[in-house]
């Protein structure tokens, strides 16, 4: 079998890791695939290249591919992610200052106990003539979605309450050091960064506001889905087995070291290494914070695109671009996820596949067994942190529901 | 009274090499009827286009900024001026020739097609030429860097066989044809084995 190039964009963040280790690894080289990897600086260049033909695909955030498919700032495109990057492993960050007003520096706080505390300060900010700046990665990230439904959730109004702003991942710690914001959602290795430098510590990780949130996708055109299927569904089944040896500890040392490399994320071993083993430091200086499933790569299906993901993330969009929610709209957005590709490429294999394409997102408070392929699938907690469930059959009276 | 006045389109250039930025500066201004301005520091960004209200915003693909600037788009698109990326269809092959080139330009909606076209075509233009410029000049650093280790590897080969310059090139030629390989990559290995055997 001749070996088929894919050319992969992506931003250095620890959450692109499953493409890269499954070329390093030899995964994708078993499948018969060689990918190239295209780094970039913004997500607005690693959409034009996908969209212009300079990748095949790309690591993008979720809301991002749903956003692109529906035309929100640029003409519509439909995208297709056949496969989940990861979930979580992003974080809140607040200045030093902020933090030790509203939290106990180096612990984890409770989200509604820190909503509360920081909603003192937000008033007090706001009274004062200078509303509390807090930074975000991308208008259409889940970082975005998931900050303002913590904010909201605790009674501050993102757009009215607080100033958010756009800031590029590497430049949160400089932003933070120089005042320009308060606080920050962005993902790893970043938030480390701000506590190496002393410029922040993180109070919250986004796992903590909904235990199982979509992140990065696998996102690519529809037409070139539809040309190089075959190969989509070879580097599927090589990112299943790169994530395999990704959760698997005795590799951790070697897959820190290759992610952290000059062409890859370029970013000190050590800091790559607090997200991979989910062992994060919160506040310089303090012993690091042992938090299961600050990202999840692998287990429990996580790469498995549920539809009822993208219907929550369209959902957000509704609700914060003031858009009419549209039944066609959430058939398209919905459509962007491509679970029966996923199933396609794994059908043949002993791996977990759901037996559903859909479910109540925060539904589950337990572990729990669901049908699958062969056997079933324990699925852990999912919950919100302010325990609302999202029927994405309900959308309309979801909406209703929300602060 | 009528006045004929010339509308002059205002294009942004927000590029963090200065050097780029100026020679796309200069090839835009031999276009008739317009005004450019350059922006090179990302803290100013946002307010300073929103004091110019550009017609055209070009911004190269690797500035980090970008996403920034297009959260600004998005929000001024509830404004009087709204900026859009290119929204005609027509012009997608412009557009891929831009982004070819290493460029993205955004463009104020209903901007008339025939006015933005010129204005593209030489950026892309420009943003090529700075490429191959650099590229030149990267590889003519290259070749300096090897004519300096085939330098080195020829007086090596002098030292330790007491031969003259031309044969001492020869061997390193003669050895690089025999086994394939390029003239530097043979002098690299001199080199190294020199260096790690000590002087």
């Amino acid at each position: 079998m001749a070996t088929r190039e894919l050319r992969i964009g992506f931003l250095p963040l620890v959450d692109a890791c499953l493409p890269i280790l499954a070329q390093e690894h030899g995964f994708a080289e078993e499948e018969g695939l060689h990918l190239t990897f295209v780094k970039d600086v913004s997500w607005a260049t690693v959409l034009d290249r996908l969209l212009y033909g300079h990748t095949e695909m790309a690591h993008m955030l979720a809301p991002l591919a749903i956003a692109t498919t529906l035309g929100r700032g640029r003409p519509a495109q439909q995208l297709a992610a056949p496969f989940v990057l990861g979930l979580n492993g992003n974080a809140v960050t607040l200045s030093n200052e902020l933090a030790a007003k509203v939290a106990k520096p180096g612990k984890l706080s409770d989200p509604a106990a820190l909503g509360a505390a920081l909603k003192v300060e937000v008033e007090r900010a706001k009274a004062s003539g200078k509303a509390l700046r807090l930074g975000v990665v991308h208008r259409y990230s889940s970082h975005n979605y998931k900050l303002r439904y913590w904010l909201a959730g605790c009674g501050i109004r993102p757009d009215e309450d607080v100033e958010m702003v756009v800031v590029p991942p590497p430049f949160v710690a400089d932003a933070l050091a120089s005042g320009e914001i308060d606080g920050a959602c962005v993902g790893e290795p970043w938030n480390s960064i701000c506590v190496d430098r002393n410029v922040g510590s993180i109070v919250l990780f986004t796992a903590q506001i909904w235990r199982r949130g979509v992140e990065k996708v696998l996102a690519m055109r529809e037409s070139v889905l539809d040309e190089r299927r075959e190969e989509t569904e070879a580097l599927i089944r090589a990112m299943r087995r790169a994530g395999a040896h990704f959760i698997e500890p005795a590799n951790f040392e070697s897959n820190c070291r290759i992610l952290s490399g000059p062409e890859y994320l370029a970013a000190p071993e050590g800091m790559v290494k607090q997200a991979v083993t989910d062992r994060i430091v919160l506040s310089k200086g303090s012993p690091p914070i042992h938090y299961l499933d600050f990202m999840f790569q692998h287990s429990e299906a996580a790469n498995f695109p549920w539809v009822s993901q993208a219907a929550w993330l369209y959902s957000q969009m509704v609700r914060w671009d003031s858009l009419e929610f549209n039944p066609e709209d959430l058939r398209k957005a919905t459509g962007t996820f491509r679970p029966d590709v996923y199933r396609s490429a794994l059908k043949d294999t002993n791996d977990d596949l759901p037996g559903a394409n859909s479910k109540v997102e925060g539904s589950v408070r337990q572990r729990t067994q669901v049908g699958a392929q062969t056997g079933s699938i324990t699925l852990s907690e999912n919950r919100f942190f302010d325990d609302r469930t999202f029927d994405p059959e309900h959308i309309e009276d979801y909406l209703e529901s929300l602060p | 009274m009528l006045h004929c006045t010339v509308l002059h389109v205002r294009i942004v250039i927000v590029d963090e090499n200065a050097g780029r930025a100026s020679i796309i500066e200069e090839g835009l201004s031999a276009l008739p009827s317009q005004e450019v301005y350059v922006l090179t520091d990302r803290h100013e960004l946002v307010s300073r286009i929103a004091e110019i209200e550009p017609d055209i915003v070009l911004i190269d693909l690797g500035n980090p900024a970008r996403d920034v600037l297009e959260d600004y788009f998005a929000v001024s698109r509830a404004l009087a001026r709204p900026i859009a990326m290119f929204v005609d269809e027509s012009d997608d092959e412009a557009i891929a020739a831009s982004i070819d080139a290493g460029v993205s330009a955004y463009v104020v909606n209903g901007l008339n097609s025939q006015r933005i076209r010129p204005v593209l075509d030489l950026a892309v233009r420009r943003f090529e030429a700075f490429s191959r410029l650099q590229s030149d000049l990267a590889e003519a650093r290259g070749k300096l860097a090897g004519r300096d280790m085939i330098d080195r590897a020829k007086r090596i080969i002098m030292d330790s066989k007491g031969v003259t310059e031309p044969e001492a090139y020869g061997e390193l030629r003669r050895k690089a044809m025999s086994t394939n390989r390029r003239i530097v990559e043979i002098a690299e290995a001199v080199v190294t084995a020199h260096d790690l055997m000590g002087e």
